[in-house]
């Protein structure tokens, strides 16, 4: 159970405190309502090296970093397709330094070109550290294409090239700062060993001054059901064959997610999951398999991902893999099954309360889905989903004529393929 | 009209609590420590066990038997034991590190009593069935070749074997290895390091009287001990190689560069610390600053001094733009010069010594975190003045000694320097 209070300030922005006396740190964490699903198709990437620019410097304060190490404080964000999230963890009594850095660049960022053209650089050696220069690192580059059409979805966070990257203006950056980063698209949570009382003074000190903007109102060209079955085969130098299946599911506020997270589980969490056992070990074809969903908040993906056994071909482990799929379309789960990977998220949702900064980030986000107290109801919406839950909603998913498969071939066993397979 | 130029007062970090565990022992001998919190319904209990008996011949031995604990013993097969610890919501890890082998249980209270029995099966009956080393052999191999196409695991694999030869902290896996286990190696090898004798039980969480019980019921008895030697390494402090991987396709390039230093029984460690955080140790260090906010080589830098039992070494890592690799590596020399040639100022200092402070509040964020301080001063020899006399340098070291401590560790004629890439 996390325990939060909330309330709203003049502008907008909505404000929860979560009171925890056991720690004697503070943290300060920060959605904005913005992800990588909100740019523009011609340049991608931008919400991610803007998040990066927020750490260049505000309108009254040249640098953002020195003067929270000073507190003895630290800091760090990301980005995600959905959402982009900024947290502070520093020590309680200094907590006002995170008001005042935290509110001075919502107020307005000090756009230095220098500071862009140095981003531009990192962000650029982030494409390639984590893309391009890993074997496999590219797949989320080539599989949301595959996917999505139409969704912004379509491109991963980092971008679809890095030239979205390279090219970005001053202008760009400014415009996108005026759109997204005001009060009314963000999500403050303060979390650790502080009073409510004491942060709402604070937040009105530093954060209601701060003009509320426009309320960002997203329209984003929802996909089209997908009823063909899309195949790519790429070769790359990787030393095995990989196989990627992306099915769509519905967005995370659907009641159906939960059954959806469990579904996944059993079919890949852990060394008693089905995938694990059947096609890892009992029939040898892969050395890495997994299933998992995207989580994300439109529509989202359900993938089955793996590495080949060298000799296996990729026609009988996708076979093995459909086989699995199959049995879990019609056969109800067992209940002891059922409730494993029940008890295992009930295990999951008490460590996770373990640590300060995920409860804090927690609170942001199912604000965002609309109430942060769906995050202390989740235990129960785990244990309301039943076995003919699991079998409808994987009949619903696993269709071979809305499935996106991805070949990812070792250069020997692509050249090896008949021309005719090739659709790349 | 509030002024948003002006910072807000702040307080150094005045008082930082470690929280002591309670030592116990089992009724053959193992001690148990436990720190003790009331707060969630959970525990975490560490089976740690000394590294013995090393084999350089047999490199993957003490690898592959921690790996492969949970795949089977006299009673159940890896299935089943996968298949009760995940029913009881517990988990179940596995970790090798370079001195101690670590079997680790997180479970809620309430299923403690079910998950014990299984977890003691394991660690005293496991028999490492020839058809699940076979599998492992064949999805590590797997593993290995993609890790190989990795420059950044390139370059930590020689860098260890250019500081550490073939000892286990730093022999080069290789596939061979893999092709060479025997089953017969890893059940004298668990014979020989999973016993009483050679484990501490480290608990976090709520533990109380009745729960030791258990563990006591459990593991006090019933479970053979053994002979075996802990394993002792002896490294020259002078060495130097260098090494160059040339990758002609590389869009960046691996850095590796260091050399043996100080492990936390010395008394400089302390200083050391900060001398590596001012250089590459967070956020706002040196290298960072230039070399990616200001240069924009890579997407980061940073710099570290691991402590082992038998020793300690300072390293400086990063992935660098291909184009940029030599260019980038010279920044980093000149960091190091700047360390040792001028005095740190005292505003610099000043943020370093709070950011340390800070840090080291912040890290204890937990029971579990506290569990692992004690572990860091147990398993060195040291006792909690270690953190007292750590928390009084990172208040009071000057900037002169910083330098001196430069000059004397930081020697760069005599660092390893490993690229793997371009240069």
């Amino acid at each position: 159970m996390v325990d939060f209070n909330r309330f709203t300030l003049a502008n907008g922005l909505k404000v929860l405190v979560h009171e925890d006396a056991t720690t004697p740190m503070a943290v300060l964490n920060i959605l904005y309502d913005v992800g990588a699903r909100d740019e523009d198709p011609e340049k991608t990437g931008f919400a991610h090296l803007f998040e990066h620019l927020m750490f260049g410097g505000s309108v009254n304060i040249p640098n953002y970093d020195e003067p929270l190490q000073r507190v003895g404080g630290e800091n760090n964000a990301f980005t995600s397709n959905d959402i982009t999230n900024y947290y502070i963890t520093l020590p309680a009594e200094n907590i006002e330094t995170a008001f005042w850095l935290e509110s001075d660049r919502m107020l307005n960022l000090a756009f230095s070109e220098k500071s862009l053209e140095t981003q531009i650089n990192v962000v650029s050696e982030e494409f390639k550290q984590r893309y391009l220069n890993q074997p496999y690192g590219d797949i989320w580059l080539k599989l949301r294409p595959l996917a999505y059409k139409k969704h912004s979805y379509r491109w991963a966070t980092i971008g679809k090239e890095l030239s979205h990257i390279e090219d970005a203006k001053i202008t760009d950056v400014k415009a996108f700062f005026q759109k997204h980063y005001n009060p009314q698209n963000a999500i403050l949570v303060i979390g650790g060993n502080v009073k409510t009382e004491d942060v709402k003074k604070l937040a009105e000190k530093w954060f209601e001054p701060i003009p509320s903007g426009e309320k960002y109102n997203r329209n984003i060209p929802q996909e089209d059901k997908q009823i063909e079955a899309r195949f790519e085969t790429v070769k790359a130098n990787v030393p095995l064959n990989a196989i990627y299946i992306a099915f769509k599911t519905p967005g995370r506020l659907s009641d159906d997610y939960y059954a959806y997270d469990l579904l996944s589980d059993i079919l890949s969490g852990g060394k008693s999951s089905r995938l694990h056992n059947s096609l890892l070990k009992e029939q040898q074809l892969f050395s890495d398999i997994n299933a998992y969903i995207s989580s994300s908040l439109d529509p989202g993906l359900f993938i089955v991902e793996g590495k080949l056994i060298e000799g296996v071909s990729i026609e009988r482990a996708e076979a093995a893999i459909w086989e699995e799929l199959e049995k879990i379309k019609t056969e109800l789960v067992a209940a002891n099954e059922l409730t494993k990977v029940k008890n295992k998220v009930e295990s999951v949702l008490v460590f996770s309360e373990m640590s300060l900064l995920d409860k804090a980030m927690n609170l942001a986000y199912y604000e965002l889905l609309g109430d942060a107290d769906i995050l202390n109801k989740e235990a129960a919406q785990y244990l309301k989903v039943e076995a003919e839950d699991i079998k409808r909603i994987s009949g619903e998913t696993f269709d071979k004529n809305s499935a996106s498969t991805l070949y990812y071939l070792t250069e020997e066993t692509f050249v090896s393929l008949p021309a005719t397979n090739i659709n790349a | 009209m509030l002024n948003r130029t002006q910072a807000p007062d702040f307080k150094q970090v005045s008082i930082i609590n470690f929280i002591h565990p309670k030592q116990s022992i089992l009724d053959n001998g193992t001690p148990v420590f436990t720190v003790y919190s009331g707060e969630q319904d959970l525990v975490r209990i560490e089976f740690i066990f000394d590294n013995v008996n090393w084999n350089r011949e047999k490199p993957l031995q003490a690898i592959a038997v921690n790996a492969l604990l949970n795949n089977g013993t006299g009673k159940l097969s890896a299935k089943e034991i996968a298949e009760q610890i995940d029913f009881y919501g517990a988990f179940f890890q596995t970790e090798y590190g370079q001195d101690h082998s670590t079997v680790t249980l997180y479970t809620l209270n309430k299923h403690l009593a079910s998950v014990l029995p299984i977890f003691k099966d394991v660690l005293s009956d496991s028999q490492f069935p020839q058809k699940e080393l076979d599998i492992y052999i064949q999805n590590q191999k797997q593993k290995l070749q993609v890790n190989l196409q990795k420059n950044d695991i390139l370059s930590r694999k020689e860098f260890s074997h250019a500081l550490f030869g073939d000892t286990a902290y730093g022999v080069d896996i290789q596939l061979k290895h893999y092709d060479a286990l025997k089953r017969d190696d890893l059940i004298d090898y668990f014979k020989a390091a999973y016993t009483p004798n050679n484990c501490t039980i480290v608990v976090a969480g709520k533990f109380d009287d009745q729960s030791f019980s258990l563990l006591n019921e459990e593991f006090g008895k019933d479970w053979e001990k053994s002979d075996s030697v802990k394993n002792n390494f002896i490294f020259d402090l002078a060495k130097k190689s260098d090494v160059y991987k040339e990758k002609p396709e590389s869009l960046q390039s691996a850095i590796r560069i260091g050399q043996l230093a100080i492990n936390r029984k010395h008394e400089d460690f302390a200083g050391l610390q900060i001398l590596n955080c001012v250089l590459g140790g967070y956020f706002g260090s040196r290298l960072m600053n230039n070399i990616r906010e200001d240069k924009g080589y890579t997407y980061g830098i940073g710099s570290g001094i691991v402590s082992l039992k038998n020793a300690g070494y300072f390293f400086v890592a990063t992935e660098v733009g291909a184009d940029v690799c030599s260019a980038a590596l010279r920044e980093i020399y000149k960091e190091i010069d700047l360390l040792k040639n001028e005095l740190v100022e005292d505003e610099e200092l000043g943020l370093v010594r709070n950011y340390m402070l800070g840090s080291m509040l912040g890290s204890l964020e937990n029971v579990f975190s506290h569990a692992d301080k004690f572990k860091n001063i147990y398993f060195s020899g040291l006792d909690y003045s270690y953190y007292e006399n750590y928390i009084n340098k990172v208040k009071t070291i000057t900037a002169k000694e910083i330098k001196d401590l430069a000059n004397k560790y930081l020697t760069t004629e005599t660092f390893t320097e490993v690229v793997v890439g371009k240069k």
